[in-house]
């Protein structure tokens, strides 16, 4: 069964924002990197970049697929995670932590509200997955 | 977070299922539609580790999909020469050959491999995907020899067991003598008292073997040969998916049919002159084959290695100065050599080993370069 961290917001693109004042942390969710397997690749923006809400602000891929990444909420990219250059695989061992993507100041942080909370992301993956 | 290459959702009742799906579901593996077959893409232990694990030690491969076509007759061997590019004739008993149907331009049917079980009984092993087309094509080139044809693909179950354990593995569960057996050779045998076939022959690059036994038997020796790998330990054999299966022909440069082939190129463009027997008599194809090498060839497939950041993906752009050249047939990570490898066709002049060439990465052009294929060979 899947990882679902409580204190996260969740996408219906298998995108987890966690709030940190006015900025907005990024990655995807356990169900998310457990169906595109060993992840060996991760294309991510340049700090600086603007993304509006459900923009694909980068790609993930595995050894067989490509799967684009969308900003759950708008706003201005502060900060990549670097080191997925070199250790793209953090995002299958530790997508919650280590494998976070962006940093986004956001725009509007009353964005996060339209987001699914984690019961409602845990249905949505079972109902997905069924 | 949406897949825009390969889709790897839950599958459709209506597939076709091999003897070993419940094997693969109990075990966790990934299901996923190939080409009409419920087949496992990965197991828990991923793809990458499924790659490696068969390089290093051994992988454990269901291919029950895969068809098979039985030719029996006096004139056996003359009616399969006449529709394959190889030469039939030079097999003795016991030996396997890689071989292709042809249509009369010289492009490719399926591509298959022909057992000699007696010099009037023949086995053709084709691919899952084209084995109702290929049993078509081959019905309807037969005029007149003295053959009887039969389309046995629901008579065996076939598992592939690869990698430098893999003598050691499956001895244990046969008295056959598998040093003995050579490359490309078969022989009959019990398999943990199972009568089936056992082929010192694969699709990986790797010493190895593909055994054929009765579908009922078929969950008996799954578990039997992942028992004597001992699979529950870190370098015990792995049952491996097919996305490995791909990573692990494609470092092998081994082609694929509807990828590197398919009825618009030739055996030629695809490198694989050798098992194209001109001067072995008439055969589907000879004509233009021979008339294509005798003009040179304009374009043909390259292997190429990525060099800067990106991988390459099927059925993407290839641009040499500016220009789209040609199109990806294979590209992807390369588990074993860390390295993002693929196969193009290219025009003859932009196709030698060095060129540089860029692939249009959904929008981004990355820099890549001709290698010599294939990618990965194994120490003797």
């Amino acid at each position: 069964m899947a990882n679902v961290p409580e204190d996260l917001h969740y996408s219906k693109d298998h995108e987890w924002v966690r709030v940190d004042g006015n900025e907005a942390i990024i990655g995807i969710t356990d169900y998310a990197q457990n169906s595109l397997g060993d992840v060996v690749y991760v294309e991510l923006p340049k700090a600086g970049e603007e993304f509006a809400a459900n923009e694909s602000f980068g790609s993930v891929e595995s050894v067989k697929a490509v799967s684009e990444v969308f900003t759950p909420v708008a706003g201005t990219v502060a900060k990549i995670n670097e080191a997925l250059a070199d250790e793209p695989e953090t995002v299958n061992s530790d997508p919650y932590g280590g494998g976070w993507m962006i940093r986004v100041k956001m725009s509007n942080s009353g964005e996060v509200d339209s987001l699914l909370t984690a019961a409602e992301y845990e249905d949505f993956t079972k109902a997905e997955s069924e | 977070m949406a897949c825009v290459v390969n889709d790897l959702t839950a599958t459709a009742p209506e597939l076709k299922r091999t003897p070993l799906n419940n094997a693969h579901r109990q075990m966790g593996g990934r299901m996923v539609d190939f080409g009409g077959w419920d087949m496992p893409v990965q197991y828990p232990a991923g793809t990458i580790e499924e790659h490696l694990r068969t390089r290093t030690r051994a992988g454990l491969f269901d291919v029950s999909h895969m068809g098979e076509i039985d030719v029996r007759g006096t004139e056996a061997i003359a009616f399969v020469n006449r529709i394959t590019s190889n030469d039939t004739t030079k097999l003795v008993d016991g030996q396997a050959q890689y071989s292709a149907l042809t249509t009369p331009e010289g492009t490719v049917i399926d591509d298959l491999v022909v057992y000699r079980l007696a010099a009037d009984h023949l086995l053709l092993v084709v691919n899952a995907s084209t084995t109702d087309k290929d049993w078509e094509w081959i019905k309807s080139n037969h005029s007149g020899e003295s053959v009887e044809l039969n389309n046995v693909s629901a008579d065996y179950c076939q598992m592939a067991l690869q990698g430098p354990d893999a003598q050691t593995i499956l001895q244990t569960l046969t008295d056959v003598p598998l040093s003995e057996l050579r490359y490309y050779h078969f022989t009959r045998g019990n398999i943990d008292g199972v009568a089936g076939i056992i082929s010192r022959t694969g699709y990986t690059g790797e010493d190895g073997f593909e055994v054929y036994a009765p579908p009922d038997r078929a969950e008996q020796l799954w578990n039997k040969i992942l028992d004597a790998g001992k699979t529950d330990t870190p370098t015990g054999v792995l049952p491996c998916g097919l996305a490995a299966r791909n990573t692990l022909r494609l470092e092998a440069g081994m082609a694929l049919y509807g990828n590197e082939l398919d009825e618009s190129t030739t055996l030629l463009e695809a490198n694989l002159g050798w098992i194209c027997k001109l001067d072995k008599g008439d055969f589907i194809g000879r004509e233009a084959l021979a008339r294509q090498k005798a003009e040179g060839l304009k374009r043909k497939l390259a292997g190429f290695e990525v060099i800067e950041r990106g991988i390459a993906r099927d059925h993407q752009d290839v641009v040499v100065a500016g220009e789209r050249v040609g199109t990806v047939t294979s590209g992807s990570p390369a588990p074993f050599l860390k390295k993002n490898i693929g196969f193009a066709y290219l025009p003859i002049e932009v196709a030698n080993v060095g060129q540089e060439i860029q692939i249009d990465v959904r929008g981004k052009l990355v820099g890549a370069q001709v290698v010599k294929a294939p990618f990965y060979k194994r120490a003797k």
